[in-house]
């Protein structure tokens, strides 16, 4: 929009259909339809292809995009189906009964020990650190810089309602949010922005991020446009940079520097909270899982490629990686074969976009959700895919202040706790429908998922029978 | 303890093992908590993350022997003075403090550090002060006496780095020839900080983004208050020290990769 005197004028080249106008029209008189310019139907050279062309033809330039993978890939999600009880075994009702959805963030001891005197048993063994949350969703990695102070204060909040943990990407904490500590997973990235004792020390774990969904291979980017007073003060690096990330943690060319790093970080915690590891989704994942986890990762969490971002390059957000189904599958299994998979949590993360990918990711063998596209669109994200350019009118995913003060906090952590709230319940009500009383119980149970999707292979690789097929 | 001096012995008087890093640390973390300011390790063999992310503001940790990687790792007040030569990463993603060393010290030193002080007396590896940054009052510094290898201050943010090319040692101090005192692709990707190499440098050895700019009264009031600081650390005198010019390397610009994303969306 722009004014042509008092006259206010729709300026469709910009528009990306943030639906903001028509959200605060106070009339309701404005309506938003695809700017449709004919282009000679072509199946291969669709309409976007040949933008990208003319585009890059124009400036030479890589092209940037944000969000998630918005190619029509198939959702395996989708062609999953979920068991019932019927007869055999009877189904709970989540109002009336209780379905425990709490679960644990660390690792798990390989054994229990206890001594047992006449009036007490005590156990012997030391556990790990650990972190209780009391639902299987944590709010995943986004960073002061790529959203806003509000939304960022919003997502604590909401965790600090609902009982579970938030990342906070890698852009550092600012020093008014050490206060929530306690539901704080700080991100130690490679270009290690904010980073400094406190940022290590007053939070409830710390995680690694050697990769992420949406960019497999790609450190960080943050564009100058976003780096503001304030983030150049939380990230401390001068004001207007492009905040890169290098795309190796330069201490970690192999397995045993990352052991050297994950160390690093629970020599400087004193071993008191759970330090882990994230990385994309990709063809090894499996192999290099399961050396995460002897390298000490006390909790592990694998990023698909639909994950969210707030800038990379189109070419690798729409081509590079695997589906995440795959992956949890496939680490699990492994992780399973090998005796280890109890000495880590497994996180899942990137492409669950509502409470249905949640439940078949936990089936999986996913011990915990991380999300961050759909607490967005909780706050108000109509996912344009601009969030790279600083522009965001619902004032997420920008730092400039007339966009910023449109996110009120309040409204949007309630919406966030929402969200959260109606997910868990969800969750529960498909638990009691099969009959488990326990989030605990139902990951990994792989056989209360059928498929009925177009390729038995990946049924195959998934360890998931097809419909039709019985148990046994 | 004396004078609020500690004395830890890093070998295992029983086994004639060194103590495993995770034990040796513990020692050190419990006399800093209890008050110490002077700790001396002693018989120290490749023990890693030794003072990792300690506060302790007037701490002096002496380490006599070689300690392992991550030396000073996420440190935040602390001076560590070492005896001997180190390992990989000392410095890492330091805070604030300062770590002296009388022997070399390897690859990645200074990584992606925001602050605090490095001084090392001989030479070092490859990657050096990469990713280091700076904000405001808080701007890292990395000394060394000797010459380093490639990819010097490769990602810089701010900070600065220099090498002064001396062997420095046994009663002698001695030019370096000018092929060991800095290799190839320095400052490659950098855009922040400087980077300053006593003697000659060619165009050909500068990394992507980074560029030869004149060194100026500013870059010399700037730089002697450091060199002053490594003078006074190693007993080098300071005409020895100035008796070659700096050739200064800066970024090309605050955003070297600007131009190479195109954000239109499609």
């Amino acid at each position: 929009m722009r004014f042509n005197g008092d006259r206010i004028v729709p300026d469709h080249d910009n528009c990306v259909a943030c639906q903001r106008c028509a959200m605060k029209c106070p009339q309701g008189a404005i309506t938003i339809k695809e700017n449709e310019m004919a282009f000679p139907a072509h199946s291969a050279y669709t309409e976007r292809i040949r933008r990208i062309g003319w585009e890059q033809a124009s400036t030479g330039g890589v092209m940037l995009s944000s969000c998630g993978n918005d190619l029509p890939y198939r959702s395996i999600f989708d062609d999953l189906v979920l068991d019932a009880a019927q007869v055999t075994n009877p189904a709970i009702d989540p109002l009336r009964e209780p379905i425990e959805t709490r679960c644990f963030l660390g690792a798990r001891p390989d054994r229990l020990d206890f001594t047992e005197t006449e009036d007490e048993i005590l156990l012997d063994t030391e556990m790990s650190p650990g972190v209780m949350l009391r639902t299987p969703i944590m709010i995943g990695q986004m960073s002061l810089g790529s959203i806003s102070y509000n939304a960022q204060i919003a997502l604590f909040r909401a965790a600090m309602e609902t009982g579970t943990l938030v990342g906070t990407g890698e852009g550092g904490l600012h020093s008014d949010f050490y206060e929530y500590g306690s539901i704080i997973n700080s991100e130690v990235a490679s270009g290690r922005f904010g980073i400094n004792p406190p940022y290590l020390k007053k939070v409830a774990s710390l995680e690694i991020k050697i990769g992420q969904g949406a960019k497999p291979g790609h450190g960080g980017h943050l564009p100058g446009e976003k780096t503001t007073e304030m983030i150049s003060q939380t990230r401390m690096i001068p004001k207007g940079t492009d905040a890169l990330s290098p795309y190796p943690h330069h201490d970690i060319y192999s397995i045993e520097d990352l052991q050297q790093l994950i160390y690093a970080l629970k020599e400087s915690t004193r071993y008191r909270v759970p330090v882990g590891v994230k990385v994309a989704a990709v063809h090894n994942v499996a192999a290099i899982a399961s050396g995460m986890v002897r390298a000490g990762a006390d909790f592990i969490t694998i990023d698909g490629f639909r994950g969210g971002t707030g800038a990379a390059p189109r070419i690798i957000r729409d081509h590079a990686g695997i589906p995440l189904e795959l992956a949890i599958a496939a680490v699990d299994q492994r992780l399973r074969e090998e005796g280890i998979r109890h000495r880590a949590t497994l996180c899942a993360g990137g492409s669950i976009r509502y409470s249905a990918d949640l439940v078949k990711a936990l089936a999986l063998g996913a011990d915990v959700a991380m999300i961050c596209t759909p607490v967005l669109i909780a706050m108000g994200c109509r996912v344009c895919q601009q969030c790279h350019r600083g522009l965001c009118s619902w004032g997420i995913a920008t730092q400039n202040p007339t966009y910023t003060q449109r996110l009120d906090i309040d409204v949007a952590a309630r919406r966030v706790s929402n969200l959260l709230y109606a997910w868990n319940e969800e969750l529960r009500e498909i638990c009691g429908a099969m009959g488990i009383d326990s989030v605990e119980s139902f990951v990994g149970n792989r056989d209360r998922l059928r498929y009925l999707g177009p390729n038995p292979r990946i049924a195959e690789i998934l360890g998931v029978k097809h419909a039709g097929e019985a148990w046994g | 303890m004396e004078n609020g001096t500690v004395k830890i012995d890093a070998l295992d008087n029983e086994s004639g093992k060194p103590l495993r890093y995770w034990v040796l640390n513990d020692l050190i973390h419990k006399a800093a908590d209890g008050g110490a300011k002077h700790i001396v390790v002693e018989n120290v063999l490749g023990q890693r993350f030794i003072g990792a992310c300690m506060e302790h503001k007037d701490l002096l940790l002496e380490i006599h022997g070689t300690p392992g990687n991550d030396l000073g790792v996420f440190m935040s007040g602390p001076r560590i003075e070492v005896f001997g030569n180190c390992e990989d990463q000392i410095g890492n993603t330091m805070d604030h403090g300062e770590i002296v060393v009388h022997g070399n010290a390897w690859d990645v030193t200074g990584l992606a550090a925001r602050g605090g002080k490095i001084f090392v007396r001989g030479n070092g590896g490859y990657r050096i002060g990469i990713h280091m940054k700076a904000y405001r009052e808080a701007k890292p510094v990395v000394v060394y006496g000797g010459g380093v290898k490639e990819f010097f201050g490769e990602y810089m943010a701010g900070g600065t780095l220099v090498a002064l090319g001396m062997r420095i040692g046994n009663g002698s101090i001695k030019d370096l020839p000018p092929e060991e005192v800095v290799r190839g692709s320095i400052g490659c990707g950098m855009h922040g900080g400087a980077i300053y190499i006593r003697g000659e440098v060619s165009e050909h050895q500068l990394g992507v983004g980074a560029s030869i700019r004149p060194f100026t009264e500013e870059d010399s009031r700037l730089l002697k208050p450091i060199l002053e600081e490594f003078s006074k650390r190693f007993g080098v005198p300071m005409e020895t020290i100035e008796s070659r010019g700096f050739t200064k390397i800066m970024p090309a610009s605050s955003r070297p990769f600007g131009a190479y994303y195109n954000p239109r969306s499609v």
